[in-house]
């Protein structure tokens, strides 16, 4: 085993914003407005009764402290300053190229409202990046406004409503069919949007069988929406069979390519028959995910849906580009605006730095990766592979199962994430609910990480195993040399005891502010 | 694809002959073999069809720029242009925090390894809810009419009921989200929307017709402050007075850059409250710096109805120190697929660490100056814009930073004048002479702590010249 390299996180001991400062403390100052404005309007412009009397309770901090607590605040986030295999997130280097290049004026300052004549720069990445995705993915038409992958379903959701209200069926093509392993936004979304959902079991063959799906359709089915391969690493055979029959029925039928990774270049969705899909840009194609958004579900869909579409959509008039927003058959917006137009940039320079050739490499590369790690992971003891049954090698990523770990030393899946963060390594994916697999983690290499970052990251999943036989204790009270100590989860459930606002703390508990603290 | 080219450099395992090497030790021959789980029929037959590779940064970095470049910006011209996205100062310091890779690639750790994020995250909600007066703030969804659209579907959930009351003259924008939201009338669950008449002299809600539809089946009343036209709703007390006696939320929206001198919303009897997220610290970025938070009283009522992220403060395992998690995680859809509140999934969570050292930059005087400072130069700009012959402004006074603009009287069309603007540098104010507001030929303008006495000055002799 290669040894492990030392780490110890920072940590800063660092109070709470809320708490430090002092009476009349400023970062920012705002000129007084000029005489001549002052002279023309006078003051107390807010109406009496609408005017604030009391001082927001703020901290009162220079320019530098709070430069100096949030840069403290980033050195106390892992982020993925070591080796992040977080699967179903696909982890890829975010290039700094087009994070610099969207903070110039001419994105960073640009409004969504101004003349299509002042936006030809930005329209014409759309429109190429649209193509790009078109070619991927066999689409006629792909729109950037969801916020998400999950706003990205819901955009399939409502224009399915939109789709089925335009032929007046809307009362009868009532139900969302999905499998049970499908990312929970699927059925959520179609839920919020109106849909009743069915769920289809997984089984033996990892997934929901066709004729499960068979006995499922019917002309009630308004749409089918459904991720392949799924977070197992599983690979649905039947899919074009699946499409066919759910077509028979009437059905739409969206591919969740959120697991795009490795199949780009390989498969069309719409030469598997489907009539929508979608593309995380934050994932896949090389956006930041920035802890949870900006995000961008990029929808793509055939030319039959492409009426119900959200307007604007981005399309070439002549040598112009213009947005498009006369489509009197459009299901309503998901969002205002067109989308989170950086990252639809930063996605579109991740397509150009690699190329046709370069996505296709990536493809390869994450297959292979996850193949190398399932072979080393396979190796250690303790640890089960889910559908161990299914000896076929798996897509780019795997679930896999601390089941005999835990069985054998109390130490779980979640014991083994905390203990993680100990060598420098983020905390793996779990598993999304309901938990198919016990104690389930799913990694993904992705394109981006070394053999010798694998090698680490399995190397410290070994230690762990290793540890939770010899000191099991250890690892279940870990992290040990994080910022903090475990977190009391008591509070999380409590109404007399969660704060979700510092306002809200002191009010449950008397809390007295930190200076008082280190007195005592 | 040969491994003996040029190694990629956001690939490791590009190099030559390190797949080969991993190959090797699955015990594999060729890649293809991996891939046996796909079906030979399933295969692509379309060639990918794709612009050339541009691998060096180099190359990738002019064909950005180049295309950038071609946008005309609103530092280079001077723009008026807000509903929704606003142009406010950046403080550089929230540019360098929010550009931390730290903060920038991160997906989602354990509750010690994203410490720091969680703090920041923290702080948002503590901070934003020192501005709003109210004790829960969620991380920021996707945008402000999504916030709206969720608070409604709480409403909903929480009153049982299924009408939500909003003003005549909303923001298409918001409203077409919103409509999205409350769905179609013939399907489960669905809210219908319906408008109330606002007072032609103030651009106000009129009370009466609230009176006349509040019932027992409404479950929300929505307005804003200021409001889409740039009104301040001053009788906010009222309306939410007349909302809990028929048994409404009263949801409200409001700017929290307006916070420092109009009074927050938790002291009016809001119930829930939406906003924007973008007027704190983030660049416009062509409409992609949205994001819309929510917030309430902490009452479990209001808790056990929210979709996404609460962050609580928490003690840890040693004495005396603080951690962060997610309070009632099982209720959103991660924990509920479909049975959870609405959806949540990644969202805009960046912009709550931009607003929280936003906030913390400003404090209480910085957010009083910034307010003086706009409502300033925003009735300023009304006084000498409403002084040109054939201009006047629709609501003179008691407005915030925007307000509405008239030209029927100059015998010109709002579009023939953005045009005629736009050839000397100016960006005028969005046409809302299209929007069914029965305002003629009107445009929205906003003035901000951007804009400057001279500014202001610019717009009114080019206009003047524009229109003779
Ligand atoms: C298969 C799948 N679909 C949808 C989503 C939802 O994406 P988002 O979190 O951007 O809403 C995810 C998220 O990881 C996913 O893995």
């Amino acid at each position: 085993m290669t040894r492990l390299l030392e780490f110890h996180a920072a940590k800063w001991d660092e109070p709470i914003v809320m708490e430090m400062g002092r009476p009349g403390g400023r970062g920012q100052i705002f000129p007084e407005p000029e005489a001549e404005v002052s002279k023309a309007v006078g003051a107390d412009l807010i109406p009496s009764n609408m005017a604030r009397k009391d001082r927001p309770e703020l901290p009162e901090i220079t320019e530098f402290e709070a430069q100096r607590h949030y840069l403290h605040l980033s050195q106390m986030t892992l982020g993925m300053m070591g080796v992040s295999l977080f699967g179903t997130c696909t982890m890829k280097y975010n290039s700094k190229t087009s994070e610099y290049a969207t903070l110039r004026p001419e994105l960073a300052e640009v409004h969504p409202y101004q003349h299509p004549d002042t936006l030809q720069g930005v329209l014409s990445i759309f429109h190429d990046f649209d193509g790009i995705l078109q070619s991927l993915s066999g689409m006629d038409q792909f729109i950037f406004q969801a916020g998400g992958g999950a706003d990205a379903a819901y955009t399939m959701a409502i224009i399915a409503r939109a789709y089925w209200a335009d032929h007046g069926m809307l009362d009868q093509r009532t139900e969302m069919i999905t499998s049970i392993q499908a990312h929970p936004c699927n059925p959520a979304t179609a839920a919020a949007a109106g849909f009743k959902i069915v769920n289809l079991p997984l089984e033996e063959n990892g997934y929901p069988s066709l004729d499960a799906l068979k006995a499922a359709v019917s002309d009630k089915t308004a749409l089918i929406m459904i991720n392949n391969p799924d977070d197992m690493g599983i690979y649905n055979p039947e899919i074009k069979e699946w499409v066919r029959v759910a077509k028979e029925a009437g059905a739409l039928c969206f591919y969740d390519h959120a697991n795009f990774n490795g199949v780009m270049g390989r498969l069309s969705a719409r030469e598997l028959g489907f009539d929508a899909c979608m593309f995380m840009l934050h994932k896949t194609f090389g956006a930041p995910k920035a802890g949870g958004g900006p995000a961008v579900g990029a929808f793509g869909c055939c030319d039959a849906l492409a009426p119900y579409l959200p307007c604007p959509v981005v399309v070439k008039s002549g040598e112009k580009f213009i947005l498009d927003n006369d489509r009197p058959k459009s299901a309503g917006k998901v969002r205002e605006f067109w989308g989170n137009v950086p990252q639809v940039v930063k996605a579109y320079a991740w397509t150009r730095g690699m190329g046709a050739e370069g996505i296709k490499l990536a493809s390869d590369i994450s297959v292979v990766a996850n193949n190398y790690m399932d072979k080393r992971l396979s190796e250690i003891p303790g640890l089960v592979i889910s559908n161990p049954e299914i000896s076929v090698n798996r897509m780019e990523m795997t679930r896999w199962s601390f089941a005999p770990l835990c069985e054998e030393t109390g130490v779980g899946t979640v014991d083994v994430a905390n203990r993680m963060a100990d060598f420098g390594i983020d905390p793996f994916w779990m598993s999304h609910e309901p938990w198919i697999v016990a104690e389930p983690f799913t990694p993904e290499a992705g394109e981006l990480w070394s053999k010798e970052d694998i090698d680490l990251w399995i190397d410290v999943i070994a230690q762990i195993t290793h540890e939770a036989r010899t000191d099991p204790e250890m690892v279940k009270s870990a992290p040990h040399n994080q910022p903090i100590a475990q977190v009391k989860g008591d509070v999380f459930e409590d109404p007399e005891k969660w704060a979700m606002t510092w306002r809200a703390y002191q009010r449950k508990t008397g809390a007295i502010d930190r200076t008082e603290r280190r007195r005592q | 694809m040969p491994t003996d080219t040029k190694s990629h450099p956001w690939m490791a395992l590009s190099a030559p002959g390190a797949i080969d090497a991993m190959l090797a030790e699955i015990g594999a021959s060729t890649v293809a073999e991996l891939f046996e789980q796909i079906p030979q029929d399933h295969y692509r037959k379309t060639p990918l069809d794709m612009p050339p590779a541009l691998t060096s940064e180099m190359e990738l970095r002019r064909d950005l720029v180049t295309r950038l470049k071609r946008n005309g910006d609103c530092e280079v011209n001077l723009s008026f242009l807000g509903a929704g996205v606003w142009q406010h100062h950046v403080p550089a310091v929230v540019d360098e925090i929010v550009g931390r890779t730290e903060f920038a690639t991160n997906v989602w750790g354990s509750y010690q390894s994203d410490h720091g994020r969680n703090q920041a995250w923290f702080e948002f909600s503590s901070q934003l809810g020192a501005l709003l007066n109210l004790d829960v703030v969620q991380l920021p969804v996707y945008s402000w009419g999504c916030a709206i659209g969720h608070a409604m579907r709480m409403a909903a959930r929480i009153t049982g009921r299924s009408k939500v009351l909003v003003s005549q003259l909303s923001d298409p924008e918001r409203l077409s989200v919103i409509r999205t939201y409350c769905q179609p009338r013939d399907m489960d669950g669905s809210i219908e929307v319906v408008t109330l008449a606002a007072d032609p002299a103030t651009g106000r809600l009129d009370l009466e017709d609230l009176k006349a539809k509040l019932g027992d089946d409404v479950a929300a009343v929505y307005f804003e402050n200021p409001a889409y036209l740039g009104t301040i709703e001053s009788e906010a007390t009222q309306i939410s007075k007349l909302a809990r006696a028929a048994g409404a939320e009263t949801i409200v929206g409001v700017d929290p850059a307006s916070l420092g001198v109009i009074t927050a919303p938790g002291d009016y009897g809001a119930d829930i409250v939406t906003g924007p997220v973008q007027p704190l610290g983030v660049h416009m970025q062509c409409g992609g710096g949205a994001g819309g938070f929510i917030a309430s009283r902490d009452e479990e009522r209001y808790v056990r109805t929210y979709n996404g992220f609460l962050v609580s403060i928490a003690e840890t395992q040693r004495e005396g120190e603080f951690g962060f998690g997610l309070a009632c995680p099982h209720q959103n859809s991660y924990g509920m697929r479909e049975d959870g509140n609405d959806w949540t999934g990644n969202s805009t969570y960046l912009w709550a660490i931009a607003a929280a050292v936003y906030m913390s930059l400003l404090g209480p005087e910085g957010f009083a100056e910034l307010g003086r400072l706009i409502v300033s130069r925003a009735r300023y700009a009304a006084r000498l814009l409403a002084d040109i012959p054939g201009v006047s402004v629709v609501w003179p006074d008691g407005h915030f930073k925007e307000f509405v603009v008239n030209f029927d009287s100059t015998g010109k069309s709002v579009a023939e004048i953005n045009t005629a603007l736009r050839t000397h540098g100016i960006f005028g104010g969005k046409d809302i002479s299209d929007e069914g507001l029965n305002l003629g030929q009107s445009a929205l303008y906003c003035v901000t702590e951007v804009h400057t006495a001279a500014d202001i000055r610019r717009l009114c002799d080019t206009l003047k010249e524009v229109l003779a």
